[in-house]
């Protein structure tokens, strides 16, 4: 389970970006996080990362308090993060990538399987370079399949439909729910994608830095599909916690 | 001339150095062979198609490849075992029409004081039309000390009609300075592919120059310098095409500096010809940050990020 107990942070250039945020994730769900452009999702991914350090606040992973933790401590506990804006690396393979991603666990046939997964033609990326020659598209879904390849007890994807197109997204459906089904511990996307947010146990709304609404999707769903949007969700009690 | 066979006989420094520049598994070269070990041959096999023969009026070799030859390989690394060696080479290829090969040369120097060691091979490549030469070479320096190791390779290619060179040089550490001069003239249809990778840390010095005339029709040459600058470490690059025709040419200088090192790009784009296409690209800078967290968020150090990086730019 991941705990987040009043966690704020706030740019060097004082803009506070996410607000005392108590949220709780049990194991064995997949979260989606939603909520407008600049609400602070992608903060709250790399804070959970460590990609971020707080301005106050806790993060407990499984009963351990991993606040004051760096990125590869986290990734070693098994938190994995998939970056919106995938790196590029001249020299670094994709196998190179995912054998470290997998920690030389995966077979160079299992590797395959993981890209074609993900929609790639495997004999045509494995050897290819995680370079510029790449497309947006590609490498998110490299990206995409480096995350998957660390079996991790927790997962964030940050906005992982952004440079896909519409036949590679469906495929990324599928590799959420085959996700959902084989949960070895929790799940956060954070997305905008009606079809994402469809996939969702839990549905958790950011609006400027704060949760404004949280609980099974089902609940929350009218809400966001009234047309009246997050100041409707804005107006609603704000418990934050499932 | 002298085109005799020669046991092989070196010492195991020698054995250790050439792992190392030409994957030599300690027992034989498949291939033609020639082995310079501190100015002097420690071994030389020539075959049906490669004969290697010593130079009469300096020091160094003719290798000829007769025409048509096929896969086959020729090494022809030098090495210097101790201090105080100043060895300079001249080898000349003589590469057949329709020749297919691949040549593994390669420098290493291991030493263990502050006395200088210094090796200069001087290559000439006379390739006939239509052949194809890959050319790996890498550079090394070993030893437990600082010491004073330079590697000053020289290469002269002169590629007839339709041939190909692909040159794969490598220095990843211990050698305080290198200059390493190459001069290319093309001919119609021959093309010329350079992938040069470079490390230097502390105060070592690196100087490349590259100057291709494409002299011929269609022609081609890419130039393509990956390097990564540590410590005080100072490198220089300058890659000078001529188009004189109807060509295309194109050069990369990737860099990473990181500590103090400095790297300094020197495009020469020379055009004699409107149909001569010619390209420089530059890109100096340190690790982006977004790639060490990347793989921070796979499990790995900061350090161990960075020498993945690393090892991959300059693979």
């Amino acid at each position: 389970m991941l705990e987040l107990e009043n966690l704020s942070w706030t740019t060097e250039d004082g803009t506070e970006v996410l607000k005392n945020v108590s949220l709780q994730i049990p194991d064995g769900k997949v979260v989606v996080i939603t909520g407008p452009n600049g609400s602070g999702k992608t903060s709250l991914a790399k804070l959970i990362a460590g990609i971020y350090e707080p301005t106050s606040g806790r993060i407990v992973l499984n009963g351990e308090d991993i606040t004051e933790m760096g990125i590869t401590e986290r990734a070693r506990r098994g938190i994995s993060y998939a970056f919106q804006q995938p790196v590029r690396f001249k020299g670094l393979t994709v196998s190179d990538l995912i054998a470290l991603s997998s920690k030389d666990n995966l077979s160079r046939p299992d590797m395959c399987d993981v890209l074609v997964k993900v929609g790639l033609c495997a004999t045509d990326y494995i050897d290819r370079e995680v370079d510029s020659t790449l497309s947006g598209g590609e490498i998110k879904r490299i990206e995409i399949a480096s995350v998957i390849s660390r079996h991790s007890v927790l997962t964030v994807f940050d906005e992982p439909e952004a440079g896909i197109d519409l036949w590679s997204f469906t495929n990324l459906i599928d590799v959420f729910r085959d996700m959902q089904k084989n949960l070895n511990g929790s799940l956060i996307i954070i997305s905008h994608q009606e079809r994402i947010i469809d996939i969702a146990d839990e549905l958790v709304v950011i609006t400027d830095g704060e949760i404004t609404a949280c609980g099974p999707k089902d609940e929350i769903m009218p809400s966001l599909m009234d047309g009246k949007g997050c100041r409707k969700m804005c107006e609603m009690p704000r418990e934050g916690i499932f | 001339m002298n085109a005799e066979n020669k046991e092989l006989q070196m010492k195991e420094e020698t054995k250790e150095l050439l792992k190392i520049v030409s994957d030599f598994d300690g027992t034989e070269f498949k291939g033609a062979y020639n082995i310079r070990e501190d100015g002097g041959c420690a071994g030389r096999k020539s075959t049906e198609n490669i004969t290697i023969e010593s130079k009469e009026d300096k020091p160094g070799i003719n290798i000829h490849v007769k025409p048509g030859t096929k896969g086959e390989n020729v090494f022809i690394p030098a090495c210097i075992t101790h201090s105080g060696v100043d060895d300079l080479v001249y080898n000349d290829f003589y590469i057949g029409e329709g020749a297919d090969v691949t040549v593994i040369a390669g420098c290493g120097v291991h030493t263990i004081t502050e006395e200088e060691s210094r090796h200069n091979g001087i290559h000439r490549f006379f390739i006939e039309k239509n052949a194809r030469v890959r050319y790996v070479e890498k550079h090394i320096g070993t030893g437990a000390t600082k010491a004073n190791r330079f590697i000053d390779p020289e290469t002269d290619a002169y590629l007839a009609e339709g041939s190909y060179l692909e040159m794969d040089t490598t220095q990843i550490q211990g050698v305080e300075k290198t200059v390493r001069k190459t001069r290319a003239k093309l001919d119609a249809g021959a093309k010329l592919v350079i992938r040069e990778k470079l490390m230097t840390a502390d105060d070592d010095t690196a100087e490349t120059d590259f100057v291709v005339e494409l002299n011929g029709e269609d022609c081609g040459a890419d130039v393509v310098s990956r390097s990564v600058a540590r410590g005080n470490s100072r490198q220089s690059f300058r890659a000078r095409l001529i188009g004189n025709t109807r060509c295309t040419g194109h050069s990369e200088c990737d860099a990473i500096i990181a500590d103090h090192g400095s790297v300094l790009s020197v495009p020469e784009l020379e055009a004699y010809s409107e149909d001569a296409a010619l390209i420089h690209e530059a890109a100096i800078g340190k690790i982006a940050g977004e790639q060490i967290m990347k793989l921070q968020t796979l499990g790995l150090t900061e350090e161990e990020a960075e020498a993945k990086i690393i090892e991959g730019f300059l693979r």
